[in-house]
């Protein structure tokens, strides 16, 4: 297998009052060209740090992600990411959204008409294009959610990084987004790393599903391969029998290998992975 | 398409018209209306009951039917000093033509209108001189709160001058100001008068800092979500500035503006008596020093004055900011 990104060896310390916290401890993977990975695991398990890593919005203090041959270093359109809470801008309208990736990225290569129909393809791939020109304090968070995954794909990235996306979502309007992630994805071919809570979601969307252990020292735990063959259908994988017994693992590491020790400790910035202010 | 429809607020009054009133605009009517009225009729009440009982050494305070006359006077005298004006241009031309006519190689020499300033003028310098003391303030306090808001060390640095500066009354300020402008502005014809300038800076040295602090928290707000969007898409820090932080900072910036021009309207009046700027500050201050028995009435029509004007300018702050602000909820009130 050809890797295009490749995390080695992974690891993170946050400086904290109470001393150096070990979020994450030896992570490595390798992700191939146009693979759909999710990462699941119980929150605080430094998910969403290794997200970040991969993102460049924070930097390991061990180890490194080599992309395309190039290390990472600093963030950048290549690995566009979809945020949790959409992060559009709510001054400006959908198209507007989209508009400033793309002019970022492609002002020097696109001209002002390409710049346009651009926006607006991306816009139609997310079934948004009735509502370009709406801020959005008037669209749902569905809708909202939909711009920002236009945003992240205009870039044309190597990699989209999805950060729970659908995770503040109602369920009907999760499994709308998720068949339109799915068909974007088979239309495309993105390779793209998600981190979800939903174990449904991982095994309808994934070719991987990466499980984490509990942190602290947080690592991979176990890796499934997901051979349910696509395009895949929510209702007829219901009685898969490939697609239950994935379900069935993910379930049982989750709930058994890394069942979650109660009391939980209390969370702190360091150990959800949130990205501090930059100095 | 455009449709026409009443503003919510006047709802009740078209259902008054047509007869159907709903409770709840029968509530309303009472909050906007009713309410309101009887405040004012019941302020007016104590202010006569008190008036008559108040004896000065100008006579007795004026009461609400004394500062009404008083009203209708200003408005007469200003109509008065518009007439002679007018008045003295007419005179000025038959002069010239008359003696053109006999001397046709004369050089006519013509003449400003010389009259005192009228109540009106007087409101016209103020509000100039509150505007170009608010307009100053701002050019200096945005640029300046985006630095602060945007480096630490910067605002590690100012911020002590700023919480030493900004408790400081206009007052003490004054005598420097005017000190400091009598030395610098030297010039045989000035564009505009030392009164001016010495107002307008104190004014804009008075409210530079709700602007100053509001701006620099509204760009330390900015979200983090926001923050790393722009670093995703690797904005410089010109574009970050511009796309992000501006827009995101801007409802906080418009309250700072709105804080600032009230203070500005405030201090403007206690710098124009001082430094004898023909506004309503002077205004107040040459009706005390002249002392008869219509002054206190005067005073009281300037004060209901600068109170209009003071609500009226907040008003359009708010209708610019309404305008302007993408967050509306900000901009509730």
């Amino acid at each position: 297998m050809k890797a295009l990104l490749e995390l080695s060896n992974v690891g993170m310390q946050f400086d904290t009052p109470k001393g150096s916290f070990e979020a994450l401890k030896d992570v490595n993977l390798k992700i191939a060209d146009g693979e759909f990975v999710s990462l699941i695991g119980h929150s605080g398990c430094g998910k969403s740090t290794v997200l970040n890593i991969v993102a460049g919005l924070l930097h390991s203090t061990d180890g490194g992600v080599i992309l395309d041959k190039q290390e990472v270093t600093e963030p950048g359109p290549e690995r566009a990411v979809v945020f949790q809470n959409h992060s559009l801008l709510p001054w400006l309208t959908s198209f507007e959204n989209v508009e400033l990736a793309v002019k970022q990225v492609f002002k020097k290569t696109k001209s002002r008409a390409e710049i346009r129909d651009w926006v607006e393809h991306n816009l139609e791939l997310v079934h948004m294009a009735h509502a370009m020109h709406k801020k959005p304090d008037e669209i749902s968070g569905g809708m909202k959610q939909r711009v920002g995954i236009a945003r992240a794909l205009a870039m044309q990235p190597q990699v989209l990084l999805m950060d729970e996306p659908f995770g503040a979502l109602d369920a009907l309007t999760r499994a709308h987004l998720q068949d339109s992630l799915m068909e974007i994805h088979a239309q495309l071919g993105t390779t793209v790393i998600m981190i979800t809570h939903d174990v449904d979601e991982a095994v309808l969307l994934s070719d991987r599903i990466v499980m984490m252990t509990n942190g602290p020292s947080a690592t991979i735990g176990e890796i499934l391969d997901v051979k349910v063959p696509r395009p895949r259908d929510r209702l007829a994988l219901a009685d898969d029998p490939t697609f239950v017994r994935c379900r069935q693992q993910v379930l049982q590491f989750l709930y058994e290998k890394q069942r979650k020790v109660e009391p939980l400790p209390k969370r702190t910035d360091a150990e959800t992975g949130a990205v501090r202010k930059r100095a | 398409m455009v449709t026409l429809t009443f503003p919510t607020w006047m709802e009740p009054y078209r259902a008054l018209a047509t007869g159907k009133v709903s409770r709840d605009q029968w509530q309303a009517l009472m909050r906007q209306l009713l309410w309101p009225v009887l405040g004012i009729g019941l302020f007016l009440l104590l202010w006569q009951f008190a008036a008559q009982r108040i004896d000065t050494s100008l006579g007795q305070f004026p009461g609400p039917a004394q500062v009404w006359e008083q009203a209708g006077n200003l408005v007469s005298e200003h109509q008065q000093s518009r007439e002679r004006e007018v008045a003295f241009y007419e005179r000025q031309e038959k002069y010239i033509a008359a003696r053109l006519q006999q001397q046709p190689d004369w050089e006519p020499v013509t003449r400003d209108y010389t009259g005192a300033p009228t109540f009106f003028d007087q409101i016209g310098t103020s509000l100039i001189t509150v505007m170009s003391g608010f307009l100053l303030a701002s050019m200096i306090a945005i640029p300046l709160g985006i630095v602060i808001g945007l480096s630490s060390t910067v605002h590690a640095a100012v911020n002590p001058l700023v919480q030493l500066f900004k408790p400081v009354s206009p007052l003490a300020w004054l005598p420097l100001v005017t000190m400091v402008v009598s030395a610098l502005y030297v010039s045989d014809d000035p564009m505009v008068s030392k009164s001016f300038l010495t107002s307008m800076f104190t004014v804009s040295l008075c409210c530079l800092w709700p602007t100053l602090m509001n701006t620099a928290v509204g760009v330390t707000s900015v979200s983090q979500d926001l923050t790393n969007v722009s670093r995703v898409l690797r904005l410089n820090a010109l574009s970050h500035v511009r796309k992000i932080v501006l827009p995101s900072a801007l409802p906080m910036m418009f309250t700072g503006l709105r804080l600032s021009l009230g203070i500005a309207w405030m201090v403007l009046i206690a710098a124009e008596m001082l430094a004898q700027n023909p506004g309503l500050g002077k205004f107040v201050w040459d009706e005390f020093q002249n002392g008869s028995s219509q002054s206190l009435g005067r005073i009281m029509v300037a004060v209901i004055v600068i109170g209009l004007i003071g609500f009226l300018l907040d008003r359009l702050m708010l209708m610019l900011q309404r305008a302007l602000v993408w967050d509306k909820a900000s901009a509730q009130r």
